[in-house]
């Protein structure tokens, strides 16, 4: 007999230990990979201002020396690490400013942008999902396929300059970016939850509509579901670049952007860092809370 | 093939013709500037009107159209390549290589598409030629975009290689690249097929995203990315309606592909 019954906490407690050693891993290469990019991207030597004539030669050494510690990638990474390991992020080439204070800064933004917008977009596909898949009428169906199917087809940017024109929120431009996606999945997912012949049976037997949707649909279809909450994070945070950028909106995805324009070898290796983590907590967190939901054998 | 595929057929295989024959249908070329007649309305001489320094956007539309319908194919090929190369390769020796290659495709997967494109783009020179810069940019989506197909064929080819008939093959005493080759590479067209497919309209997207933030295709060649840079001085859609024929162009090629789509994923 199949009934829901909580995690064995040993086997729990094994699966978030190797998920965070996968993502201590993984954000540790990540940093790695992202500093030696930009150490080996063309122009990195070169710093604006050394230009400046009002510069005597003692300050243009300087500023040289301040930036000698980078070109070797292996040195300059450890030092971030153990810096990182003390509190320490570093200071910003480009903006001058520590980078701890400016993810301080920056990050309410895109969460506020990122997390409104995803909110907007689940609650969005979700309600058009649920209804087309209670309802079943052919129009319904087929306007919530155009509609999703316009918005895949929309570049992000596109939609951060629309949002410009219309004068709309950033968020809204996210949600619209994020909407298609979940519709198009979760719409699949839940018609063929309702194919399943003990759903039928439970119809066929006169079960409410919504007590169906309860007790019987999103059982099936919730573990991908909550799977794909950690994956809209992901599409979420990367959308945030053009359309903080476009949008004039000084979040974490401009930061990101003003980073990889002036080659901010400290800011680009935190931001990355960042990124990375915040996605993977959030694949990992789907992962896990679906292990936790899961009915198992007695 | 249903009636709503082999519409998107159509449209597809047209607006590539057009573009192709972009040199007779617009002899003008996406460079020459009039001078006497820049940000001019639609006229019999510019059919989409001219652009703010005075170049005809018909010209620049059938122009970029080639270039981002074309080079994006080629950008997919060269992931898939690779793809196949990374995933293809490591699902078929197994072990060691395949959890090494699952590791590298997850860290590349563990990074926001856009975010990994942008910020590699950003740090590569942008003070390039024109051509150069076309290279650059879909050479690094072909770079870049491997990582989700590479991961598809890892888990088909890992299954391959436990299947009745590469065990059979490898019992007869065929071993190595023979048996990828002749065996398992062929068994893996249908997934390599569909990734190919599927790539393009990333691709295509993603060229736009890079050249509306003005990291895509250099001036003055165009393309759709550089193309839809021009929506940035929009004020409202009345006042200038055909400067959104790019936009309208890309929607109806991205959704002949999707519609063209489902049928590859479906035979992967």
């Amino acid at each position: 007999m199949l009934i829901s019954k909580t995690a064995p906490r040993k086997t729990l407690f094994w699966k978030i230990a190797r998920h965070l050693a996968a993502i201590v891993a993984i954000v540790l290469l990540g940093g790695l990979l992202s500093a030696t990019l930009v150490r080996l991207a063309p122009g990195f030597d070169s710093d604006e201002r050394e230009l400046d004539p009002g510069l005597s030669a003692e300050s243009v050494r300087a500023l040289r020396q301040s930036r000698g510690g980078e070109h070797n990638i292996l040195r300059y990474y450890s030092g971030y690490l153990r810096a990182a390991w003390h509190g320490d992020l570093g200071t910003s080439h480009a903006l001058g400013q520590p980078v701890q204070s400016l993810l301080r800064e920056r990050w309410p933004v895109t969460l506020r942008v990122a997390g409104v917008g995803l909110l907007l977009a689940w609650l969005l596909a979700l309600l058009l999902a649920f209804t087309a898949c209670l309802w079943r009428v052919p129009v319904y169906e087929m306007m919530g396929i155009t509609l999703s199917g316009a918005f895949l087809c929309i570049p992000a940017a596109v939609l951060a300059l629309l949002s410009v024109i219309l004068n709309a929120p950033g968020y809204l431009a996210i949600a619209l970016i994020v909407f298609p996606k979940i519709y198009r999945y979760s719409r699949s997912l839940l018609a063929k939850a309702y194919e399943l012949p003990h759903i039928t049976a439970a119809r066929a037997r006169g079960l409410g509509e919504m007590r169906v949707l309860a007790r019987h649909v999103l059982p099936v279809a919730g573990p991908q579901m909550i799977a794909l909450a950690g994956v809209t994070v992901s599409i979420a945070l990367g959308a945030s670049i053009p359309i903080e950028a476009l949008c004039g909106l000084p979040g974490i995805g401009q930061l990101a952007w003003q980073a990889a324009l002036s080659r901010d070898l400290p800011l680009l290796v935190n931001l990355t860092v960042l990124v990375t983590l915040v996605t993977l907590l959030a694949n990992s967190g789907a992962d896990v809370m679906n292990y936790v939901l899961q009915p198992r054998d007695v | 093939m249903n009636l709503a595929r082999k519409l998107a057929c159509v449209v597809v295989v047209f607006v590539c013709a057009v573009s192709l024959a972009a040199n007779w249908l617009a002899p003008v070329g996406y460079a020459k500037q009039f001078r006497e007649a820049p940000g001019a309305p639609p006229s019999h001489e510019h059919w989409l009107g001219t652009d703010e320094v005075g170049r005809d956007r018909f010209a620049r539309v059938l122009y970029g159209t080639r270039i981002s319908l074309l080079l994006a194919p080629a950008a997919a090929l060269v992931s898939t390549l690779l793809a196949a190369l990374v995933g293809g390769l490591a699902g078929y020796l197994g072990g060691i290589w395949l959890r090494l290659a699952r590791g590298f495709t997850d860290l590349f997967l563990s990074l926001p598409w856009l975010f990994l494109l942008i910020t590699v783009r950003a740090v590569l020179p942008l003070n390039v030629s024109p051509l150069t810069s076309v290279l650059i940019t879909f050479l690094i989506l072909g770079l870049l975009g491997w990582a989700a197909a590479a991961r598809v064929l890892s888990t088909s080819a890992d299954a391959l290689r436990n299947s009745d008939f590469v065990l059979q093959a490898r019992a007869s005493g065929l071993h190595g690249p023979r048996l990828f080759l002749i065996h398992v590479l062929p068994n893996l067209k249908p997934v390599l097929y569909a990734q190919f497919w599927i790539s393009i309209p990333v691709f295509i997207l993603s060229e736009a995203n890079l050249g509306i933030l003005g990291l895509g295709v250099a001036e003055p060649l165009p393309s759709w990315g550089s193309l839809l840079r021009e929506l940035e001085g929009l004020m409202s859609f009345r006042e200038e309606p055909w400067r959104l024929v790019p936009l309208v162009l890309l929607i109806v090629v991205m959704t002949s592909f999707q519609m063209l789509l489902s049928k590859e994923e479906v035979t992967a």
